[in-house]
C-alpha cells in the first residue's frame, strides 16, 4: 500500500543525483547513532536542514549512520560527489571528519559537538552546562523527596558536562539536595537503547526519585515514558520534547542544533561561512530550557520566575557554572 | 529498612528483564529438545516485536498486537522448519538467513509505512500497551510492615506477559516430563531413528516443535515493544535471544535450570543499572565501565567455571533421512 511512497523516495533521490550535474549548491548532512527520528539530537538538526530547504528550495543530502565504519565512506563519497557543505553531527564523528577534510580542502566542514582544528572545518560547540544549571533548578523546585535523577547516554565527557551544571542548578536551589546519576553504556549503542533507559529510570524511582533528567538520544524516551508510567515528572533533552506526554515533561533542556545547521547552510551559501571554533550558550540563544502549552501547568509562574532570574545572572556573569574538564 | 526496599525493587527489576529471557529460552528448549538448532529465536522476537507493535499503534489494541507478534513469529518459525525439516538445510545457516532477513525487514517496512526512519510511532493510547496488574490491596500493602512492599512490588504491579513467562516454566516441565507429546519430543532429538520405527512421524514432531518456539518468541517479542518499551526501534532483542540460548545451555536444556539461568543473567543485569555511582564501603565509586562489564564477566565465568558438562541432545543440528 505505502510501496508508491517508497518510489516516490526513489524518484527524489534520482533527482538529487540528476542536479549534481547542473552545479549548484549542495548542503549534505550526517547523522549520528540514534538516527534522524530520536526526537531529540538528531532531530534537531534534521529540522535544521528541513528549515534550510524550504526556505531556499534547495534539496540536501543526508545519511544517517547505523555503523561506525560507514563514517568515513560516507562522508569520502559525498565530499566526491560534489557537496559543498557537510555537516556532520556528534562528537563521534570528529575523526572521520578530520581524516575526509584533509583529503578534500575544497569542501567545507561543520563538526557539531567536537573540535576539529582544520582550516575547512567550523566546529560548533555548545555551553550545555547552562541549560543543564536551569533544568537542574527546575527539578529542584518541582521535587516533593528531595531526590532527583540522571540518565546520561554514553559515558563521554559531553554527557557528564550535561551531568555537572544539572547538580549545581540543583543544589543552588537546594544545597542538600541527593543526585542520583546513572550512564545507559560506554558504547554509541546507549543513545538507542530505550529499554534499558526505562530501567534505569525505575531503579531511579524506587530509590525515592520524582524527577529525571534525561541526556541519552533515543534511549532517553524510555526514560520519559517510565517517568510518564510512574506518575513522575521528566525532563527532555536537547529538542523540545515537553509535547512526547504532556503534564509529565517538567520543560527540556533545548540545544539549538536546529538553529547551527540551519546558519551553517545559509552560510555557507552566502559566503559567509567561517571555519574555526563557535561556542553557543544562553547568551547567544543556542541553549536555553522549553515553556510551552504542554508544560504550562507543571512549571509554574514561580518556578518560571526563578529560572529566567537565574538565566539573567548566568548571561550577566553573576553566575558562573562550571564546566567540566575530562582529565 | 533501606537495604530491605533495594532488595525488593532489584528482585522486581530482575523479574521485568528476564521475561523476555525465560520465554525465549524456553522457546530455544523445544525447538533444540526436537533436535533443531534454535538460532532463529532472535529473528523471531525481533519479527514479532516489530508486528507487534506496528499493529499495536494502527490498531490501538496491545492484543491485537500481540496477536500479529504471534502470527509473524510462527511464520517465521514455519519458514525455518520448511527449510530445516522438510528441505533437510543447515539449521544454522536457515536461522541466521531469517535472523539477518528480519533485522532489514523490519526497519524497511517501519520505514515505508510509518515514515519515521524505521522506528514505530510511540504507543501512548490507551490499551496500546500491557500495563502493570495490581493485585488486591497492593496501595494499602506498600505502607505496611514486612511483607507488605514484597508484595506491592515483586508480586504485585508487573504486566500480564510477566506473570505468563513465570507460569510457563512448571507448565513446559510438565509438557516435556509428564505428556505422552513430551516424551515423544524428548526422543526425536536424542533418537529420532528409534521414533519412526515406533511408527511417530518424525516431520510431524519436529515441526510442531518448532511452531512452539515460533509463538513463544512472539510472546517475547510482544513483550519488548509493547510492555517494556512503548514501539519498536531497530534492532530492539540486542542480542537478547543469544542470551536466551546461552541460559538455555547453562540450564542444560531443562526447563527450571534455564529459568534459574535466566533469573542469574537478569539479576546481574539489574544489579548493574543500580550499583552506578553507590559508593562501596572499601572500594569507593565504582568505575561505570567495570559495572557495565559486569553481566558479562559474570556470564563468562559461571559458564566457563560451575556449568559442569553440558550435554547436548544427541540428535541436535542434524536432519534426519530415513534412508541412513
Amino acid at each position: 500500500m505505502n510501496f508508491r511512497h517508497l518510489g516516490r523516495t526513489w524518484l527524489i533521490m534520482l533527482a538529487a543525483t540528476a542536479a549534481t550535474f547542473a552545479k549548484e549548491f549542495q548542503p549534505a548532512i550526517v547523522y549520528d547513532f540514534g538516527g534522524k527520528f530520536d526526537r531529540s539530537f538528531n532531530q534537531s538538526a534534521s529540522e535544521g536542514a528541513a528549515k534550510f530547504s524550504k526556505e531556499t528550495g534547495i534539496a540536501f543530502r543526508e545519511f544517517e549512520i547505523t555503523n561506525a565504519a560507514q563514517r568515513e565512506q560516507i562522508m569520502a563519497q559525498l565530499a566526491k560527489r560534489g557537496s559543498d557543505i557537510i555537516v556532520a553531527i556528534g562528537f563521534t564523528q570528529a575523526s572521520a571528519v578530520e581524516k575526509v577534510a584533509k583529503q578534500f580542502p575544497a569542501v567545507k566542514f561543520t563538526v557539531v559537538d567536537a573540535v576539529v582544528d582544520l582550516p575547512n572545518v567550523q566546529s560548533i560547540n555548545f555551553r550545555e552546562q547552562e541549560s543543564s544549571y536551569l533544568c537542574g533548578m527546575a527539578a529542584a523546585l518541582a521535587t516533593r523527596t528531595g531526590k532527583i535523577g540522571f540518565v546520561g547516554g554514553m559515558d563521554i565527557p559531553l554527557i557528564r558536562k550535561f551531568a555537572l551544571g544539572y547538580v549545581e542548578g540543583a543544589r543552588h536551589v537546594k544545597p542538600g539536595i541527593e543526585v542520583i546519576q546513572n550512564m545507559t553504556g560506554t558504547t554509541p549503542a546507549a543513545w538507542a537503547d530505550s529499554t534499558r533507559g526505562a530501567e534505569l529510570a525505575k531503579s531511579q524511582f524506587g530509590r525515592g526519585v520524582d524527577v529525571v533528567f534525561h541526556a541519552a538520544g533515543a534511549t532517553g524516551l524510555g526514560v520519559m515514558q517510565a517517568a510518564t508510567d510512574a506518575g513522575l515528572l521528566s525532563i527532555g533533552c536537547d529538542s523540545n520534547q515537553d509535547y512526547l506526554h504532556p503534564g509529565s515533561v517538567l520543560t527540556s533542556a533545548l540545544k539549538r542544533v536546529d538553529v547551527a545547521v540551519y546558519k551553517a547552510f545559509q552560510n555557507a551559501r552566502n559566503g559567509t561561512w567561517k571555519a574555526g571554533r563557535l561556542e553557543l550558550g544562553l547568551a547567544e540563544d543556542g541553549v536555553d530550557y522549553s515553556y510551552d502549552e504542554f508544560n504550562r501547568r507543571i512549571l509554574t509562574p514561580a518556578m518560571k520566575q526563578r529560572l529566567d532570574e537565574a538565566k539573567a545572572e548566568i548571561v550577566g556573569g553573576k553566575i558562573k557554572v562550571s564546566e567540566y574538564q575530562a582529565e | 529498612m533501606e537495604s530491605y526496599t533495594i532488595i525488593v525493587l532489584l528482585l522486581a527489576a530482575t523479574l521485568r528483564v528476564a521475561t523476555p529471557l525465560v520465554l525465549a529460552a524456553l522457546a530455544g528448549l523445544f525447538s533444540e529438545r526436537s533436535g533443531v538448532i534454535a538460532l532463529g529465536i532472535e529473528g523471531m522476537m525481533l519479527g514479532a516485536a516489530f508486528a507487534a507493535a506496528a499493529v499495536s499503534a494502527t490498531s490501538g489494541s496491545a492484543w491485537l498486537g500481540l496477536g500479529a507478534g504471534v502470527a509473524v513469529a510462527t511464520a517465521l518459525a514455519l519458514l525455518i522448519a520448511f527449510a530445516c525439516v522438510t528441505h533437510r538445510g543447515n539449521q544454522v545457516v536457515a536461522a541466521m538467513a531469517v535472523n539477518i532477513m528480519v533485522a532489514g525487514l523490519g526497519p524497511a517496512l517501519a520505514l515505508a509505512w510509518f515514515n519515521l526512519g524505521g522506528q514505530t510511532p510511540q504507543l501512548d493510547g490507551a490499551g496500546q500497551r500491557f500495563g502493570a496488574v495490581l493485585w488486591p490491596w497492593a496501595q494499602a500493602a506498600r505502607e505496611a510492615p514486612f511483607p507488605g512492599l514484597l508484595y506491592a512490588e515483586l508480586l504485585s504491579g508487573h504486566n500480564l506477559i510477566v506473570y505468563l513467562a513465570v507460569a510457563l516454566v512448571p507448565f513446559s516441565a510438565w509438557v516435556l516430563y509428564r505428556t505422552r507429546f513430551g516424551l515423544r519430543l524428548r526422543a526425536v532429538g536424542e533418537n529420532p531413528h528409534a521414533v519412526d520405527t515406533a511408527g511417530i512421524s518424525v516431520t510431524r514432531l519436529r515441526y510442531e516443535a518448532v511452531l512452539i518456539s515460533g509463538v513463544l518468541c512472539g510472546v517475547a517479542g510482544t513483550y519488548l515493544s509493547t510492555a517494556a518499551s512503548a514501539g519498536f526501534v531497530r534492532d530492539m532483542t540486542a542480542g537478547k535471544g543469544y542470551l536466551a540460548l546461552a541460559a538455555m545451555i547453562f540450564g542444560k536444556w531443562k526447563p527450571w535450570p534455564t529459568f534459574g539461568a535466566c533469573l542469574l543473567f537478569a539479576f546481574t543485569d539489574a544489579l548493574a543499572t543500580r550499583l552506578q555511582g553507590v559508593t562501596l564501603p572499601l572500594e569507593g565509586v565504582v568505575p561505570v565501565q567495570l559495572i557495565l562489564a559486569l553481566p558479562y564477566v559474570l556470564t563468562v565465568l559461571l559458564l566457563a567455571g560451575f556449568v559442569g558438562q553440558a550435554v547436548a541432545p544427541a540428535a541436535i543440528g542434524v536432519p534426519y533421512s530415513k534412508e541412513k
